[in-house]
């Protein structure tokens, strides 16, 4: 057992992009031994993904393996047969993506996914796949195991599919296997299910694991060793409790204080006066499933107040209610005391100016084929009637508010990255001199360095305009740093609302304590601390977790 | 003008070959009566005269490269007159057949409801009848002057255009973008012309290609029916028609307008290809 079970020396990896191969991988070696878990971790563009595939012998379209040896157990992978490396996968090298939801077929039944691989691979025959299926489902602690295979994908939850495809991906006790990102589209609450499903799984079997993230709290609750990509090129590699206690590079030690943004407040003039105020909002979908239960909340001048809630809670639906794309059924929203229509087709154009909203997906935000002075300058010459060199001198003023320069002005959306396209949505919005945005997830798909950037951001633009926000997001952390409130929801109500002191101060409401004590710690020791918590919590019948 | 230059060196072959066949039939539209030997309707010898291929034809000046007609017209000038006439009408067809299939599918696509309703069971009951038999019904009623076979044509073929742009509008109005636009106050045409129709171009801009060539396979078949073109205006449908007779005696000539067909759709169907292959391209990037 002493020879490692996978090596890889000197691996080069490129793309092809914009007619020539660029590098992505820059000569990372790493060795894994059994029963060992390697937690990989970086932003996006580190090339942690790559790393992770190309374990597998595998490239995706559009990369090849250039240089290096990737020794899996005495086989090469970057040099074996497609055959060969087809006897490897599944069986003794297994995967699992980001979001399961994708991977698995919609068509066809839980089991008939799970035993496609040993059957095929000739590992086992189908009932025994099947006997197979049933003890790995009861390992992962989903409900039900002897049945749970008979549904489709979308009859069970996110947090549930995710452990499903962990247990497929053991069906054949495989010596390796690589996590992709598996909890990182789950809501904090499931996240912990997972990750002490994959935990106890791992250490029960003896497999070993590649665990690929960008969030260093959670990877250091799973992993033995870490390692720190940036780049395609290795920064720093270690045990996980020194690496969080003591992390030897700059780049590190700033992955671990991400999480401290907050500032003071600056003078605003009027601070506090109302702005918006939600009253008793109910409102559904057409199919009459109520999504928001007397909803109320208020937005004061100068001020941020953060909506928190896992995905389905309603934060998102309170948002599209206040925006007027959903009329409420009952209840009135009042805008510095005068009542908005229900729909945003009733309301005339000022009003909307003062409203604006920033989503969470800036690709799908800005229209493609519009370049960055029309995405801005649009607002201006709608609302102010600005044109020519006037609109000209506005866009360039916006863009270095938002710390872009004019050579932003012609590009498409295409040539921004995500944090920057995020920069000219916030500007979009800001050309509208609104009072109050709607910030709807806007860091959540963006790299930890780059969403403190934004957040830093729109706490300056707050100090420096006065603008006020509704802050919708499942992340806490950011809630922490940013928000002057906090409004809890849970299921389409709101459970707890408050300043944020008082709402992040103990005593908490049941609810809002299990948020908070889902958010995963710097501490290789929270998750088993977190757990016994949990077991208190459901004694107690605050929440069901086994849904 | 630059990158539109670039756009075309860079084109694959089979895109240039697509190119220059296009071109070269859109010259002969444009400068038939310069190219032209004789006039469209001029007669200039007898039934039949052999071309180039046949040393024992009747000699002319300037000389029949391609021999006479049925009725001993130049087959030259005339395959020259039809491609102005063929090409000219079906472009003028399918623009119109576009702007009305994409108003009204941009329309039902970003209204909904029930003005999608109304819109797209109107189209779907047109495109229970079958084209041809319905265009030969109405063309026969309203008669077979230009302006007419232009408006029916174009009717029947933007129903085709209203599907498809209807579905690619879907797709766009969906995005956050346009959601963005509305809540700005934007009206309901600078919503269609700004945020769903550049993002719908590459799809409908390869479209366009297919059905210009159905447009004109469609007017050659009506034609050759009795109901397109009239003589004695040239077009290669009604050529086709007219000299059909001739291959039981073994003449080639009615094989040169079939040719012309042949060779102008298989011209655009490359550049077409090629569009959308590039289209496809751009959605693997993003």
């Amino acid at each position: 057992m002493s020879e490692p079970l996978l090596v890889i020396k000197d691996l080069v990896i490129e793309g092809y992009q914009e007619e020539q191969w660029n590098g992505i991988v820059h000569g990372v070696s790493l060795s894994l031994n059994r029963g060992e878990v390697l937690g990989i971790i970086g932003e996006s563009g580190a090339g942690k993904s790559t790393i992770g595939i190309a374990s597998m012998g595998y490239a995706r379209p559009g990369c090849r393996i250039v240089s290096g040896s990737i020794n899996f157990d005495g086989v090469d992978m970057a040099m074996a047969s497609e055959d060969r490396l087809r006897e490897m996968r599944g069986v003794r090298v297994a995967y699992v993506a980001q979001s399961a939801a994708a991977s698995f077929n919609p068509a066809h039944r839980i089991v008939q996914q799970f035993t496609e691989t040993p059957v095929v691979h000739k590992v086992m025959g189908f009932g025994a796949a099947e006997q197979k299926s049933k003890d790995l489902f009861k390992s992962m602690d989903l409900p039900d195991p002897e049945n749970i295979g008979r549904r489709f994908p979308h009859q069970v939850s996110g947090g549930q599919l995710q452990r499903a495809m962990v247990a497929m991906a053991m069906s054949c006790d495989p010596d390796l296997i690589i996590f992709d990102e598996p909890t990182t589209a789950l809501d904090v609450t499931t996240q912990i299910e997972v990750l002490a499903a994959i935990k106890d799984a791992i250490r029960e079997h003896n497999t070993a694991a590649l665990y690929i993230t960008h969030d260093l709290a959670v990877v250091s609750q799973i992993a033995d060793r870490i390692m720190v990509l940036r780049y395609g090129n290795e920064v720093e590699t270690g045990e996980t409790r020194q690496m969080i206690e003591n992390p030897k590079e700059d780049y590190t030690r700033e992955l671990l204080s991400v999480r401290k943004v907050h500032q003071d407040k600056a003078d605003i003039e009027g601070l506090g006066n109302d702005i918006l105020t939600v009253k008793n909002i109910t409102a559904s979908y057409g199919n009459g499933v109520r999504v928001l239960e007397d909803v109320s909340m208020a937005v004061t001048k100068g001020t941020t107040v953060a909506v928190v809630g896992e995905s389905g809670s309603g934060k998102s639906t309170t948002a599209r209610v206040i925006t007027g794309l959903l009329p409420p059924e009952m209840g009135e929203i009042l805008f510095h005391g005068e009542p908005l229509a229900p729909s945003f087709k009733d309301r005339p154009q000022d009003q909307l100016r003062r409203i604006q909203m920033i989503y969470q997906m800036a690709d799908v935000a800005l229209n493609p084929r519009q370049k960055v002075k029309d995405v801005i300058g649009r607002p201006l010459e709608l609302y102010f009637g600005l044109k020519g060199d006037a609109k000209k001198a506005r866009v360039k003023e916006l863009l270095e508010k938002i710390e872009l320069g004019e050579n932003y002005m012609d590009r498409f959306p295409s040539e921004l990255s995500g944090g920057e396209k995020q920069r000219v949505c916030i500007a979009r919005a800001l050309a509208a001199e609104p009072e109050l945005i709607i910030c709807d997830e806007v860091t959540s798909a963006l790299d930890q360095l780059v969403a403190k950037g934004i957040l830093k951001l729109l706490q300056d633009l707050q100090n420096d305009l006065g603008v006020s926000y509704l802050f919708i997001t499942h992340d806490l952390a950011t809630v922490k740093a940013i928000s002057d409130e906090i409004v809890v929801m849970y299921q389409g109500k709101v459970v707890e609302q408050g300043p944020r002191d008082e709402i992040l101060t103990p005593p908490h409401h049941d609810y809002t304590d299990l948020l908070l004590s889902s958010v995963p710690e710097m501490d290789p020791d929270w998750l088993d601390g977190v757990l016994e918590h949990r077991k208190e919590l459901e004694a107690r019948g605050v929440v069901n977790l086994r849904t | 003008m630059n990158s539109a230059l670039k756009l075309v060196i860079e084109a694959p072959v089979a895109a240039k070959l697509g190119m220059i066949i296009v071109l070269l039939n859109v010259l002969a539209a444009v400068f038939a009566p310069v190219i032209a030997p004789y006039s469209e309707t001029e007669i200039i010898g007898d039934t039949w005269e052999g071309g180039f291929w046949d040393s024992e034809a009747p000699e002319h000046d300037p000389p029949a490269l391609l021999g006479t007609d049925h009725i001993g017209r130049d087959l030259f000038t005339r395959l020259i007159y039809g491609a102005r006439n063929t090409i000219g009408i079906a472009l003028v067809t399918t623009m119109l057949a576009f702007a009305v299939g994409i108003s009204l599918g941009f329309l039902a696509a970003t209204l909904r409801g029930s003005v999608d309703q109304i819109i797209s069971r109107s189209v779907e009951v047109l495109m229970a009848i079958p084209t041809l038999i319905f265009a030969l019904m109405v063309l026969s009623v309203l008669g077979t002057e230009v302006h007419i076979l232009i408006v029916v044509i174009a009717l029947l073929d933007a129903t085709r255009v209203f599907r498809i742009s209807r579905a690619v509008a879907m797709d766009v109005e969906v995005m956050e973008y346009v959601e963005v636009a509305k809540l700005r106050g934007e009206g309901l045409w600078w919503v269609m012309r700004h945020e769903i129709l550049p993002n719908t171009m590459a799809p409908l801009l390869a479209e366009f290609g297919l059905r210009f060539c159905f447009v004109f396979l469609f007017i050659a078949a009506l034609s050759f029916l009795g109901l397109g073109l009239q003589p004695p205006t040239a077009d290669w449908g009604s050529m086709v028609r007219e000299n059909a007779e001739g291959i039981n005696w073994g003449i080639i000539v009615p094989l040169f307008p079939a040719g012309a067909i042949a060779l102008l759709t298989v011209g655009v169907n490359l550049i077409v290809d090629w569009f959308l292959h590039k289209a496809s391209g751009i959605r693997d990037i993003e």
